[in-house]
């Protein structure tokens, strides 16, 4: 038999996706919600008091890019965490452990269906900020490439977080503790430029910095890192999820007893 | 008879420490019913687990279809399918979706004639448009099964299939069993209905503390085994078994007053009915009077239950 059985990954990923569409008004409302919440706030009373924009961008346009990132990072990773781990919770993993299927399936099934609620979230935020400001994309190609990746990163971040998890609790604490702060300070809102050192060496340590600014790039055709460097850690991020995931069903870590 | 599913020395020692399988040992036929026999914590879903991938093994082999499921878990998977003893699946699933999707997961193509048959079958068509959280528990029991006949497995484990299902629903899915065997399906079922092992199962094995304590015909195990019992009330205590009947496998129960024959080769010999008899001209020759006889071939259960006392002590 092949190595890569298709259907089976296919299966996966349609079932997820039926899962995701009935909490659809969930998964869509509350990102459109908090992404104009944030225009309302930032964009229009913040930034209208600060005349010269931020990196030769106006306010409103620069922070669609850190915006966008912010709810990428966070939707992914809940999505996938939360796909892998309820089947985990309810004992319904029984069915996908006793079948024909290896992490390759698995993975194309559960991290593309968190991949592609993450693309049509982020359509759905970068059409809701057209209502706000004006904005353009400088490398449109390299802006979608640069969404899918962040998109398969941090869903393949969601499925271990979704594996190790063994309490709800623990479920929601890294996203809430680890990722939306770092999110918060790894210049979404501003450039890194314009924090006083030591400020800014500390910010460079952050890893969301090469994120937000390798996507600001492909907005707005200059960062405050450049695009390799953000692209190529990016990339490191995926390998190293990828690594683990393998060693995860090598091993039977936390799926089989 | 060629063999389907080879274990041999398979322990099984869980994360915390406990060691659930010790050495088991088990070989089933192509196109049987076997039953998997024992009380809670006996070590069966441990040892479906094994099998089916949802369990590591610690030590010991596992040979499906004459391939090694370590190395080929791929292809063998494929043709083994599984009824786990928790209903547990995506309860807000359509049935006929989550059917689908049962097929699908196993690498096969749509095929909703195939289904249709499956869900007639286990009487789910009509519901076949509702979420599986609006089922009865018996209903979602069943629609496991179909899940698990979706790809059409030649090997099949239920684990416990028929638990919190009524009587009636039980014949009906003994006889689906049934069919199954007759399609050539190789069924291994885990039960504590001894019933059940009796009237469905081709062989009996018994497992108890992660041991196969014995395996067998259950026609074989029932014979071997099995006993007739004599229960004689007497009018008149005794204090001990008198000389005249001690030629007699006999005990005396319920201080002194009822006299327990144990003895004969079970079902179907008539070697212990005609010693009651004898025994009961003993007892008329000694003066003993009696004044009641309950006399029975004693049933797997009995079997069951002497085996685990066996085994506990
Ligand atoms: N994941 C686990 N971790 C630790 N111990 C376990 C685990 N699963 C089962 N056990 C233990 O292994 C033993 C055998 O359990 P198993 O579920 O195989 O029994 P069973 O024969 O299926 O029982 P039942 O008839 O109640 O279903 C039990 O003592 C159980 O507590
Ligand atoms: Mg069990």
């Amino acid at each position: 038999m092949s190595l890569f059985n298709a259907r089976s990954a296919w299966t996966i990923y349609k079932r997820e996706l039926f899962r995701a569409f009935r909490t659809a008004l969930q998964s869509i409302i509350a990102p459109v919600l908090t992404t104009t919440l944030y225009f309302v706030v930032f964009g229009a009373a913040i930034g209208g008091q600060m005349q010269g924009g931020m990196g030769g961008v106006n306010y409103g346009a620069f922070i669609v890019p850190g915006l966008l990132l912010l709810t990428l990072l966070g939707e992914s990773t809940s999505n996938a965490s939360f796909g892998i781990y309820m089947p985990r919770f309810t004992g319904a993993i029984y069915e996908l452990l006793s079948a024909p299927v290896g992490v390759a399936e698995t993975l194309v099934g559960f991290v593309g269906a968190a991949a592609t609620k993450s693309l049509i979230l982020a359509t759905i935020i970068l059409v809701t900020a057209s209502f706000f400001v004006d904005y353009s994309i400088a490398h449109p190609v390299y802006a979608f490439g640069y969404i899918l990746l962040v998109s398969a990163s941090f869903s393949l971040f969601g499925f271990i977080l979704g594996i190790w998890a063994d309490s709800f609790e623990k479920l929601s604490v890294v996203p809430m503790l680890i990722l939306m702060p770092l999110t918060f300070l790894g210049g979404t809102f501003y450039s890194i430029q314009v924090l006083p050192e030591p400020w800014r060496s500390v910010a460079m340590a952050n890893p969301v910095v090469y994120l937000v600014n390798g996507l600001r790039w492909t907005f707005y055709g200059s960062s405050d890192v450049s695009i390799g460097l953000s692209l190529g850690l990016t990339l490191l991020f995926l390998a190293i999820c990828v690594a683990l995931i393998s060693w995860i069903f090598r091993t039977g870590w936390r799926l089989r007893a | 008879m060629q063999s389907i599913l080879e274990i041999s020395g398979l322990t099984k020692t869980y994360a915390g420490g406990f060691t659930a399988l010790r050495g088991v040992d088990l070989s089933i036929r192509k196109g049987e019913i076997f039953a998997l026999l024992g009380p809670n914590g006996a070590g069966k879903t441990t040892l479906i687990g094994a099998v089916c991938g949802l369990v590591r093994p610690t030590s010991g082999t596992i040979h499906a279809f004459g391939e090694d499921m370590a190395t080929h878990w791929r292809s063998l998977r494929a043709r083994i399918g599984l009824v786990p003893q928790e209903l547990a699946t995506d309860m807000f699933e359509p049935v006929l979706r989550s059917v689908g999707h049962s097929r699908g997961l196993f690498g096969l193509p749509p095929d909703p004639a195939k289904i249709e048959e499956i869900l007639r079958a286990l009487s789910l068509w009509d519901k076949r448009n509702d979420q599986i959280r609006m089922l009865s528990g018996g209903m979602k029991r069943r629609v496991l099964i179909a899940k698990a006949l979706a790809h059409d497995p030649e090997l099949l484990f239920l684990d416990e299939p028929t638990a919190g299902v009524d009587v009636e629903l039980r014949r009906d899915m003994w006889r689906q069993i049934a069919l199954l065997r007759e399609r050539g399906t190789t069924v291994i079922l885990t039960t504590h209905y001894i019933e059940e092992a009796e009237e469905m199962a081709d062989r009996v094995g018994v497992i108890n503390k992660g041991e196969i304590l014995m395996v067998d015909e259950k026609q074989a195990m029932m014979e071997r085994l099995g006993r007739t019992e004599a229960l004689i009330t007497l009018t008149q205590p005794l204090g001990d078994v008198p000389d005249s009947l001690s030629a007699f496998p006999v005990s005396l129960d319920k201080d002194g007053t009822v006299l327990c024959y144990r003895g004969g080769g079970g079902d179907g010999d008539s070697a212990g009915t005609s010693e009651v008899a004898e025994l009961t001209k003993a007892l008329t020759r000694a003066g003993i009077d009696y004044s009641a006889i309950d006399i029975h071939e004693s049933s797997l259960e009995d079997i069951f239950v002497d085996l685990l006392d066996g085994g506990a002590a």
